[in-house]
């Protein structure tokens, strides 16, 4: 009941759920209204944009060693895609929890607050 | 990307993410084009302004053509609504693409698998 889609059956013109997109775009409070083009063309793009970040990250990373697109390729990219660096700060790069551990007890010592605290993920396999 | 890759739950959930933060830049950056022309609509030419600036160019000749498509595929559906429902007026289908009346708007998209169902192939 989500997919607007306009047409039946596998040839959809456009895969990703309109009302879900409006949604995101509504919650940007500088706008208005949004025109039913608009809002197609935005989906449209979002789609396009998922199918370059995924095989640019794949082409570009380690990844396709085990035929695989890994988080971090997707955050390889983010860090060194001029394209992409608007996805920096939501691809941070990952260390070990022990790594980030030391650090913060280095600026404590420091005097210093850590600004990236919330950023940090902790390394996980990611073969499943 | 090729048969059999496998993307983990990690890396799905990125890519999620990724879309959000795309959509939330391409509708502020559209919306900066949409000011500019003194408008409080965000029309088509504005989306596809912010993908240029965005410097997505690659993406330009792929979306003005779904949009052709889109665009002819709409015209079909307001002339089969027009049958069924006389107040289906240009200018009226104007007003309801915008969003000032949430209910309309689903309404709105309530209404395109009835049409699905109604239009007589």
């Amino acid at each position: 009941a989500e997919m607007a889609a306009a047409r039946l059956g596998e040839n959809r013109l456009v895969s990703l759920p309109l009302s879900r997109i409006r949604v995101i775009m509504k919650s940007s409070p500088e706008v208005s209204s949004i025109n039913q083009d608009a809002l197609f063309l935005t989906a449209k793009a979002t789609e396009l944009f998922v199918q370059y970040l995924a095989s640019y990250s794949y082409k570009h990373g380690r990844g396709k060693e085990k035929n695989a697109l890994t988080y971090t390729d997707l955050s390889h990219t983010a860090e060194e895609c001029e394209t992409f660096q608007f996805l920096a700060d939501i691809l941070p790069k990952k260390i070990l929890a022990s790594k980030y551990l030391k650090m913060l007890e280095k600026e404590k010592q420091d005097g210093e607050v850590g600004e990236d605290d919330e950023e940090v993920q902790e390394e996980e396999d990611e073969d499943e | 990307l090729p048969d059999g890759v496998n993307i983990s739950k990690e890396a799905r959930s990125a890519i999620s993410r990724a879309a959000s933060v795309f959509v939330l830049y391409a509708t502020s950056c559209a919306n900066n084009f949409a000011m500019k022309g003194k408008r409080k609509t965000l029309n088509a030419g504005d989306v596809l302004s912010a993908m240029e600036e965005m410097e997505f160019q690659r993406f330009m000749v792929p979306l003005k053509e779904s949009l052709e498509v889109y665009r002819r595929e709409q015209k079909g559906k307001k002339e089969a609504r027009k049958d069924k429902d006389k107040k289906a007026d240009s200018e009226e289908q104007d007003k309801s693409q915008e969003e000032d009346n949430e209910e309309e708007d689903e309404r709105m998209e309530e209404e395109e698998p009835n049409d699905e169902e109604e239009v007589d192939n």
